[in-house]
């Protein structure tokens, strides 16, 4: 265990190191959730009855998840961990007593919370003061937030667990970028990234919510503002942790059959 | 114009040499932007108008950026990764040949696998033209020529901005992305629904509008005005700026010695 927290608090204090970077992404994701609320402004005024949810709470889902834009987005993927597996490398880490699968799994979170603790803060502040509607609102209940909270934790570990699969899958292709895409592309938009799920017709939002990539962003972002409640909440948690248990399993029984035959390729 | 062509079939024939990878990543291109059409697909279902805009109007205006920004990107590619042609030193060899610098940042690179949103473009256009209920007059194809040729031409100049930044920092600015990557995502909706301060901002500062919105409003027949035709052609304009400040940048280029 503590090597793992070692190579948490590595990663985690290098990805503080990129401030400038940091500075310059927020005000990148503060005009873009800008912009979206924009869009969405429109869309209200067109038809108002239309609106699946509350302005207030649409305006605090697009900024959390600009906010923690790093906590969630799928494409944000490790580098690294490709090259080692496309170049060879990857025999060093073999020959370490450790879990590759759960190095891999700890880099993986404290790169994108290393990210996330440099950008959320002035963003949500700044959200905070913007009028209503347009601002974010204060949770919706002390339940609700701690739900909230956990709800958060969970879709991070759900994220990261799909990742490792991706990662995995490299062993087989070698070439990264063309699974990596075709992987990334639609899963962006089951898991609510493009547009809240509420905007869905609803029964294609029924499929889609329980498919893996509802427990990612659109769960938590919805517990914040009371969007999803009570029973549907409970319900919500309860199959983020079935298919995060589900993922995890798939990923550790895949590396194992992975390595079993792994290629090193070249020296 | 002879030695571009030349490069480019260079760039063609490199990149046919790996035609799994190279299909592999046109179809993620496709897929990628599917995901934007897929939102507005469900948006304009449940909300039938936007600002007055109807489906097939605002897929027009969808697939006339996407295909303006997939072609920018195509050839203007080299701009958008500057950072590290001047990490590398790269930028060092082209200066001491005796060809116009820009010339050759713009030839080193031909990103054919943009294609994958080209041909969704396409595709959304061939639905759209038909189906936004314009009538297609002389005057109306030539609009539309227009505004893909202005739309290209702006989003170059925003890459070439955004490529002259690099020379002060050595890397990339993000924040530019909001108007290079945030243009081509918030230009699938005509840049009025926004608002008026928006609108006003896009077409003095950053003219997106002068190709996506104001020609696009005497398309659809929301206004007669026959000057929108040529709007297109004063987006032109906005690649003077952009020279201007690529020459700044490139005076106050210094090696970063590798």
């Amino acid at each position: 265990m503590k090597k793992y927290l070692s190579f948490f608090r590595i990663r985690f204090v290098n990805g503080l190191q990129y401030r400038t970077a940091a500075y310059a992404g927020i005000a990148t994701q503060f005009a873009w959730g800008f912009m979206e609320i924009l869009i969405f402004k429109a869309f209200y005024n067109a038809d108002a009855a239309a609106f699946p949810m509350e302005f207030s709470q649409l305006s605090s889902y697009i900024w959390l998840q600009q906010a923690f834009l790093a906590l969630f987005m799928l494409w944000f993927l490790d580098n690294e961990i490709f090259s080692a597996i496309s170049s060879g490398n990857i025999a060093y880490e073999l020959s370490r007593p450790i879990d590759l699968y759960f190095m891999w799994f700890t880099k993986n979170l404290a790169i994108r919370l290393s990210k996330a603790v440099l950008r959320c803060m002035p963003i949500l502040i700044v959200a905070a003061f913007l009028p209503s509607p347009y601002g974010i609102v204060l949770p919706f209940s002390f339940l609700g937030f701690l739900a909230f909270l956990a709800a958060m934790l969970l879709a991070l570990f759900t994220v990261v667990a799909f990742s490792m699969l991706i990662y995995i899958a490299t062993f087989y292709t070698l070439s990264p970028l063309g699974i990596r895409i075709v992987a990334l592309s639609l899963t962006e938009f089951l898991s609510g990234a493009v547009i809240p799920l509420p905007f869905l017709p609803d029964n294609v939002r029924k499929i889609v919510e329980a498919t893996p990539f509802a427990s990612m962003q659109n769960l938590p972002l919805r517990i914040y503002s009371g969007n999803i409640a009570g029973s549907e909440m409970l319900r919500g948690i309860s199959l983020q942790v079935f298919w995060l248990t589900v993922l995890v399993l798939a990923g550790r029984l895949w590396i194992k059959k992975a390595l079993k035959n792994v290629v090193v390729q070249g020296g | 114009m002879r030695l571009y062509l030349k490069y480019l079939s260079i760039h063609i024939k490199s990149q046919m040499q790996y035609k799994v990878s190279f299909f592999l990543t046109v179809t993620g291109q496709f897929l990628t932007s599917f995901s934007a059409f897929l939102g507005i697909y469900f948006m304009m279902t449940r909300f039938n108008k936007v600002d007055d805009f109807s489906f097939s109007e605002v897929l027009l205006c969808f697939a006339t950026v996407l295909i303006a920004f997939s072609l920018a990107e195509c050839f203007a590619r080299s701009f958008d990764t500057f950072s590290g042609m001047i990490g590398n030193g790269e930028f060092d060899r082209i200066m001491v040949r005796p060809r116009n610098e820009m010339f050759q940042v713009l030839a080193s690179k031909l990103e054919l696998s943009r294609m994958g949103r080209l041909i969704q473009a396409v595709i959304v256009f061939a639905y759209a033209i038909p189906a936004s209920g314009v009538a297609w007059s002389a005057d109306k194809v030539i609009t539309l020529v227009l505004m893909i040729i202005s739309g290209i031409a702006i989003f170059s100049g925003l890459f070439v901005i955004y490529a002259a930044f690099c020379f002060f920092t050595t890397e990339g600015l993000e924040f530019m992305n909001i108007f290079t990557d945030g243009g081509r995502e918030f230009g699938r909706y005509p840049l009025s629904i926004y608002g008026e301060g928006i609108l006003r901002f896009f077409t003095f500062v950053i003219p997106l509008a002068l190709f996506q919105y104001y020609p696009f409003l005497y398309l659809t027949g929301r206004s007669a005005n026959v000057l929108y035709i040529l709007f297109p052609l004063v987006g032109f304009m906005f690649l003077i700026p952009c020279h201007i400040i690529w020459k700044i940048g490139v005076r106050h280029y210094k090696s970063t010695g590798s």
